[in-house]
């Protein structure tokens, strides 16, 4: 008797974990003073693990037209904004991360809204009038609903 | 009034003149002054003439709407709103601390950040780089404000 709710015990945790590994959506936050002073200037940090290494150099190597605005750094802060991006992206470790799915090995998006992961994340559940409102302005707005967004938190949705 | 009264009272007094020193309006807007001055020296090499900066051109420069940058950006107010004291707001949904040295005080103290958003921001709404009389001029009328 005790065995066998032991094993049940045991199987409901491993499918309970499982679900919440599903829904887990948290991610590394950023750590690193230049990255938080620069990027954090005009937008929030958005956490490296969102775009393949190829996406981040290629953001890093186009600020001086960067989504429509001159945001060119000195050389010396783009390497070291490079390297820490390229260092944590999407497919830095051994595994790739979510934001991976859909992606082939070619592709380098320069913006986190339009991998497939974020889209199928925001497609049914954000209404038109959310994205239309005026404080949130922008899809690059991602506090404007995930409130602990800068702390990598995003499992408020 | 008792002995520890007044000492305590004068204790408070050096303390808040030396808080004063550190935050004051006027030490922060002593390192504008010295931007300001830096800039006056290269508008004078080049011009003789030079009489000073003017906050009402500065004024008509953030109000203006040249459009000859990017074409998101066409004007100083497309972020930064429509008054030097209120809050704005960049493309991608931030705030941005007013610009006036009122109510940022902290704003234009650091030289090299000063540098880099003109750079940056001149490229972006003028398509070109700034004067240092046009820097000028834009600092005198956010001093004002």
């Amino acid at each position: 008797m005790l065995v066998k709710s032991i094993v049940t015990l045991a199987v409901a945790a491993t499918v309970l974990s499982s679900f919440m590994a599903q829904a887990d959506e948290r991610y590394r936050p950023v750590d690193d003073k230049v990255v938080i002073e620069e990027c954090g200037a005009c937008h929030m940090a958005f956490q490296p693990q969102m775009l393949p290494k190829k996406s981040w150099i290629k953001i890093m190597d186009g600020l001086s037209n960067h989504f429509g605005e001159d945001a060119s750094l000195d050389e010396k802060a783009v390497s070291h904004i490079k390297k820490y991006h390229v260092e944590h992206a999407a497919d830095s470790g051994w595994k790739d991360g979510k934001f991976m799915r859909g992606l082939s090995d070619s592709s380098a998006p320069l913006r986190i809204t339009e991998t497939p992961y974020w889209v199928r994340e925001h497609r049914k559940e954000v209404p038109d009038w959310a994205w239309n409102d005026p404080t949130v302005k922008s899809k690059a707005n991602c506090i404007a609903c995930h409130k602990r967004g800068n702390q990598g938190d995003y499992d408020d949705d | 009034m008792s002995t520890f009264s007044i000492v305590s009272g004068r204790r408070l007094l050096i303390a808040a003149v030396f808080a004063a020193c550190f935050v004051s309006g006027p030490a922060v807007a002593g390192m504008l002054q010295d931007t300001i001055a830096r800039y006056t020296a290269e508008v004078t090499s080049a011009d003789k003439g030079f009489t000073g900066f003017s906050a009402e051109r500065g004024r008509m420069l953030f109000f203006s709407r040249p459009a000859t940058g990017k074409p998101d950006t066409p004007s100083c107010t497309s972020c930064h709103s429509d008054s030097p004291v209120t809050v704005g707001q960049t493309r991608a949904g931030k705030e941005i601390a007013p610009m006036a040295l009122s109510r940022t005080p902290d704003r234009y103290t650091e030289s090299k950040k000063l540098a880099k958003w003109f750079r940056r921001n001149c490229k972006s709404v003028l398509g070109r780089v700034c004067t240092a009389m046009e820097k000028g001029d834009f600092l005198t009328f956010m001093a004002t404000q």
